[in-house]
């Protein structure tokens, strides 16, 4: 590590509340709180935006993986504090816990990569894609952040299977329309269905309406699985609709190993978010979205936002310890302070992980197709396989990688390493040529006339991390690591609680808002490239 | 727009349109008055530029400013540079005009107007087109200009059916994409192009329009460009003959006036006062140019050397689908004749789509002539008793096969397999109404093409069924559905001779009449008309029958029973005016006179200004009755009945019963009663 100058003296000193590290939830509340007038100082250890969310070049996010991953030595810790027990405070030292385990790099064409090192803007916490209806999308407009971030649309969405044949999410009318992989009869009933939930939908907005279609109370309570096994879609569709429009980890199919079993409810709002998504902004392809730069944009566009407000940034500031007052335990000095801290120490929610893939490579893995989203739902690269493996391929026009290459993310829950890596090497397999051909002799010859197709690698990184839950309460309260979802509104949402807990109920981004409407009313608001 | 609901416009929108309304009112007074001077200045012109963008529909405006345009081009000298500037400025306007109301009728026509003078960049029409056609790809005036232009570029139509491609798959719920489809594969596949021939474009075609209509069947575009298709697999552009009477290797018998009875059962016998007898040709679309020189005619029988076709047509039209002529035969000489027609040897016979007979037929039939007592016994016709089983051997069900031989010699292939191909798949979505609506239309056009008699005439029962479950369920449309059912009806009865004649009779009181017995079967409409041409009487009592439309064709008919239907005009009887032979109608308890305002009336030009009746010797001594009657009086005077029932109609009574026996003073049984001479 590099000595930094010593930081100048902070002015003011007091603040009404501190939040250490960039990642989503930490800014989208810095941005909010500074928009309600209180002050706010906000730090980040890293010398750049994002904490895990960031987006990196390829050597920062190396180092930044193994120095937060368990086997590397821990950091060196900064000198002790001098013995407080003649203060009137305690100091509580603080460790910053590592994330991630199993961390593998491995380069296969340095030379190449390294002319281009500084041209890669390579995602932490990928897969992660934005929903045109995410609420994320809803607060930047709301406070003004969209100003910041332009976004591109992904192009399309496939699900694959062991045959590495990748077919195309039929997710709405056109796109079913188009299908040529379902029958006709299929065609039917997954419109029928969309209908069905079209209606559903239309129904509880406009509660009056007695003659559109509503799904029962008790279908919404029931598991969303049975719910479509009941609406008679066969094994395919039903498929896609949990794994590739609802998004779901968890095998629906095997109780033994669902750690989460969707009710309708849930389910119909999954859909909702995709449905709503897919018609919102005129010039988005889809229902999906990328900032340009990378995932890395987000947190940053609401940091600068709430620097605009008065919000305070020093990064490079690692925090090490917490002085805490002996009697009440809240901080010394102004007694309003508060602080909310990254990382739980506690709360791991029964240990579960997420394992995750970076993968550069120079081709595509569909021809014509440079952003797209893939959905290898639970069994459907091998039987054992408990969980969706998403891969999301982003190519250069996002700016997220030289031309001629693409980056592929890949994610999948997982209860331990192994489990995790074996998913994402299974679903990588499947869609590149892997370098290293003594893994794959059986398959070599097999393979062979595909092969020529498939993209190459050229660099990976295999790392899992763990999913840490947000705390709040006290004086203290804690944000959540990235999670294993496809987008943010989890962690939003947190951000949200969280702001709510600190301000009452304070209306989120007023003043923008009455700004914003008035102002801009043609427009959708958010930058998105054709 | 499309699925956009209207707001309520809010007051001070409403002032806003006030104020417009006054600004309109003195711009429009103004340019009134400058079109009526024809002051062409730029002052003037400018003036109406404004008033055209605030109200693109002043279509006067648009005339002015043709003129105005005109005006100035004949001023300049046809300066190409100057002219340009002129027309470009046409077209500034007009696309202002479009982006206030981008459906203005004014606005397009003026535009294709300006492009007919000349013009300096077509391909900014394209581009402008995109612009529209991006805002609502539905419009039907961009895709009208569209192919204005298109016409105009020569753009090739595949790259423009490609357009369409690219425009259903964004949105497949757009009928004039479609329709702009249909119009540019008609064409390719007329000319034949190169891949687009029909037996391998149009399944192709097939596979489209399923995956729009099983993906929304609520959708209609895509079901209308179905039945487009359909309708190209089932049309065969050459006319084909598909029966005639006497049939292929029939024998018939004739006679003179009042025959005998008793002649043989197996053989129609043909008995006519004037020596003469009909030959009938049905062919299966309309086509005009039948003529002594097109069908020619070997046989002994004298005096048919210059015979005059007539086609037998609802309307006075000089094509149709059945022609007739009359064949003279002397009674005198018993004799056995060979009759030999040959059809469309030599060109002319052409159908009313323009396409040529190419498909010459020859026919071969036996006619004895018989030598008869006279025997003027005039009995009443009896509905009731008198008739005979038929005789399942008689040859005249010939015209049921030969209908099948004709069409075997065209090739059908890839149209039975498409339709087979099409009736498998709409089996799985005949869940809803337009789904068994498709259905049964390709079962039916299945059965029309089935030439193979173990699978013939299976599927009928499936259709009718269809069609009542429609009935059922759809009231609003009962009607047609109904007609349909009747239709499909008659072909299963018509579709093979078991079927059929169960339905034949021979009636002993005349002469062994053959007779087909229809009632009691609620049929609201006649077909299969070309497969029933050798019936002579008809029972079509106790159904649901609103016209004769159809019979026209059956020239061999002499007694027809309408009793009990549901005739309430008799400019609903007007089709039998052409059938010449018909002595006996009874047209009793139908609605004949129960609705004083006949819609049919109106369609037909007045009675009082038709020349031909006032010099009729009834419209001479009674031009009240005439006038009151007008309807019967035009189809009794063209009949020669000789029986005629209308009792149980409104219309009838003593004063209609002695303007009858005005009109048709041949007339020998009227309502049961014999009239005295």
């Amino acid at each position: 590590m590099i000595d930094l100058p010593p930081y100048p003296p902070l002015d003011p000193s007091n603040y009404d509340l501190i939040i250490v590290g960039t990642g989503v939830s930490e800014s989208v509340l810095a941005a909010a709180a500074s928009s309600s007038g209180s002050s706010v100082l906000h730090l980040d250890p890293n010398p750049f935006y994002g904490s895990h969310f960031a987006s990196l070049s390829l050597p920062d996010l190396t180092s930044f993986l193994h120095s937060n991953s368990f086997s590397s030595p821990p950091p060196p810790s900064s000198p002790p504090l001098p013995p407080s027990n003649n203060h009137d405070f305690i100091s509580v030292d603080l460790v910053n816990r590592s994330l991630y385990s199993s961390v593998e790099i491995s380069s296969f064409e340095s030379e190449i990569l390294e002319e281009h090192s500084r041209r890669f803007n390579v995602d932490l916490c990928g897969p992660r894609v934005v929903f045109c209806a995410d609420e994320s999308i809803n607060l930047m407009l709301k406070s003004g952040a969209n100003n910041y971030v332009e976004f591109k649309s992904i192009d399309a969405s496939f699900v694959g299977d062991s045959s590495g044949e990748l077919r195309n999410v039929p997710d709405s009318r056109a796109a079913i329309f188009k299908d040529k992989s379902l029958t006709l009869l299929e065609k039917n009933q997954l419109m029928k269905f969309f209908k069905l939930v079209q209606s559903h939908l239309a129904s509880s907005t406009e509660n009056d309406d007695t003659t559109t279609v509503k799904i029962s109370e008790e279908d919404m309570e029931s598991p969303f699985v049975d719910f479509l096994t009941k609406m008679r879609l066969p094994p395919k569709i039903k498929s896609i609709i949990l794994y590739a429009i609802a998004m779901l980890d968890y095998d629906q199919d095997n109780m033994e190993t669902c750690r989460h079993l969707l009710k309708t409810k849930e389910g119909i709002d999954r859909m909702a978010l995709y449905i709503i998504s897919m018609g919102r902004f005129s010039n988005a392809l889809g229902a999906l979205i990328y900032p340009i730069y990378g995932q890395g944009e987000l947190p940053q566009a609401f940091c600068r936002r709430a620097a605009v407000k008065g919000c305070i940034y020093v990064l490079r500031m690692p925090i090490t310890a917490l002085l805490l007052d002996k009697e009440t335990g809240g901080y010394k000095g102004i007694s309003k302070m508060k602080l909310s801290v990254f990382l739980s120490q506690r709360r791991l929610i029964n240990k579960r992980k997420v394992a995750r893939g970076i993968c550069v490579i120079r081709g595509s893995v569909k021809a014509d197709v440079s952003n797209a989203l893939i959905v290898y739902p639970p069994k459907s690269l091998f039987p054992e396989q408990l969980t969706a493996i998403r891969v999301l391929q982003l190519g250069s026009g996002l700016a997220v990688c030289p031309a001629d290459m693409h980056v592929l993310y890949l994610s999948t829950l997982c209860d331990n390493d192994d489990q995790g890596i074996k998913s994402l090497l299974s679903a990588m397999s499947n869609l590149i040529r892997l370098p290293d051909p003594e893994n794959h002799q059986s398959d070599s010859v097999v393979e062979n006339d595909t092969c020529e197709a498939k993209p190459i690698l050229l660099w990976r990184a295999l790392y899992v991390q763990e999913l840490v839950k947000g705390e709040f309460g006290g004086t203290i309260s804690s944000m959540p690591s990235p999670d294993g979802n496809l987008n943010n509104n989890e962690i939003v949402e947190s951000a949200l609680k969280l702001y709510e807990q600190l301000m009452g109920s304070e209306e989120l981004f007023k003043e923008e808002t009455s700004v914003e409407n008035t102002t801009e009313e043609n427009d959708d608001g958010v930058d998105i490239e054709d | 727009m499309h699925g956009r609901p209207r707001k309520a416009s809010k007051p001070e929108e409403e002032a806003a349109s006030a104020a417009k309304a006054v600004k309109l009112r003195s711009l429009q007074s103004q340019f009134m008055k400058n079109h009526h001077d024809k002051i062409y200045t730029e002052e003037a012109i400018e003036l109406s530029t404004k008033l055209l963008e605030i109200n693109p529909e002043a279509y006067t405006a648009w005339n002015y400013r043709k003129l105005a345009v005109e005006d100035s081009l004949s001023r300049i000298d046809s300066d190409p540079n100057l002219v340009n500037s002129i027309l470009d400025e046409e077209l500034r306007v007009v696309e202002s005009a479009l982006r206030q109301n981008f459906k203005s009728y004014g606005a397009w026509h003026h535009r294709k107007w300006v492009l007919s003078k000349g013009h300096s960049s077509i391909a900014h029409e394209l581009k402008l087109l995109d612009k529209f056609q991006r805002l609502d790809s539905r419009n039907f005036h961009a895709w009208n200009y569209r192919r204005f232009v298109v016409e105009l570029t020569k753009r090739s139509e595949q790259d423009e059916l490609q357009y369409t491609d690219d425009m259903i798959n964004n949105n497949f719920s757009n009928y004039s994409a479609w329709h702009n489809r249909s119009v540019l594969l008609s064409s390719l596949l007329a000319q034949n192009a190169d891949g687009f021939m029909p037996n391998e474009r149009i399944p192709d075609e097939y596979d489209l329009v399923h995956s729009a209509i099983f993906t929304d069947p609520d959708d209609q575009s895509g079901w209308f460009y179905h039945l487009w298709l359909l309708d190209q697999t089932l049309n065969v552009e050459t006319p084909l003959l598909t029966s005639s009477w006497p049939s292929h290797g029939s024998t018939i018998i004739l006679s003179g006036a009042g025959c005998l009875n008793g002649s043989s059962s197996k053989f129609t016998t043909f008995c006519s006062e004037s020596g003469s007898f009909p030959l009938i040709l049905y062919f299966d679309q309309a086509v005009g140019g039948v003529s002594s020189s097109t069908v020619t005619i070997d046989s002994e029988l004298k005096g048919n050397e210059d015979l005059v076709w007539e086609p037998i047509s609802y309307k006075n039209s000089q094509v149709s689908c059945v022609w007739v002529t009359h064949l003279k035969y002397v009674s005198t000489d018993l004799c056995e004749y060979k009759v030999k027609i040959r059809v469309g040897n030599s060109p002319g016979i052409v159908s009313s789509r323009g396409h040529n007979f190419r498909a010459p037929y020859e026919f071969v039939f036996t006619a004895h002539v018989h030598d008869t007592v006279k025997d003027s016994q005039e009995g009443i016709v009896s509905w009731t008793d008198g008739f005979d089983i038929w005789d399942a051997k008689s040859k005249d069900l010939n015209s049921l096969i030969t209908l099948d031989q004709l069409q075997a010699e065209i090739d059908f292939k890839w149209r039975q397999e498409a339709i087979d191909s099409e009736v498998e798949c709409f089996g799985i979505l005949s869940d809803s109404k337009i789904g068994k609506l498709t259905l049964a239309r390709l079962l039916m056009a299945r059965e029309a093409m089935v030439s193979d008699d173990a699978v013939k005439g299976v599927r009928y029962e499936e259709i009718l069924q269809l069609y009542n479950d429609l009935m059922a369920l759809d009231s609003s449309h009962y009607q047609y559905y109904k007609d349909e059912h009747s239709v499909a009806f008659l072909h299963k009865m018509t579709s093979s001779s078991e079927s059929l004649s169960r339905h034949l009779f021979r009636y002993r009181g005349m002469n062994n009449l053959v007779c087909l017995r229809l009632n009691n079967l609620s049929l609201s409409r006649i077909a299969s008309v070309e497969k029933l041409l050798f019936v002579q009487m008809l029972d079509l009592s106790h159904n649901e029958l609103h016209s004769t439309e159809g019979l026209e064709a059956m020239q061999l008919l002499s007694c027809l029973n309408l009793s009990h239907n549901r005739i309430r005009s008799f400019s609903a009887l007007d089709s039998l005016r052409h059938v010449k032979q018909l002595k006996v109608l009874d047209v009793s308890h139908n609605h004949i006179g129960k609705h004083s305002v006949d819609t049919t009336r109106y369609l037909c030009s007045s009675p009082l200004s038709n020349s031909e009746w006032s010099q009729d010797d009834v419209g001479r001594q009674n031009p009240g009755l005439v006038t009151k009657y007008w309807d019967a009086y035009f189809v009794l005077r063209d009949l020669n009945l000789k029986q005629l029932d209308i009792a149980g109609n409104e219309i009838s009574g003593n004063e209609f019963s002695s303007f009858v026996l005005q009109v048709v003073p041949k007339l020998v049984w009227l309502d049961g009663q014999k009239l005295g001479n």
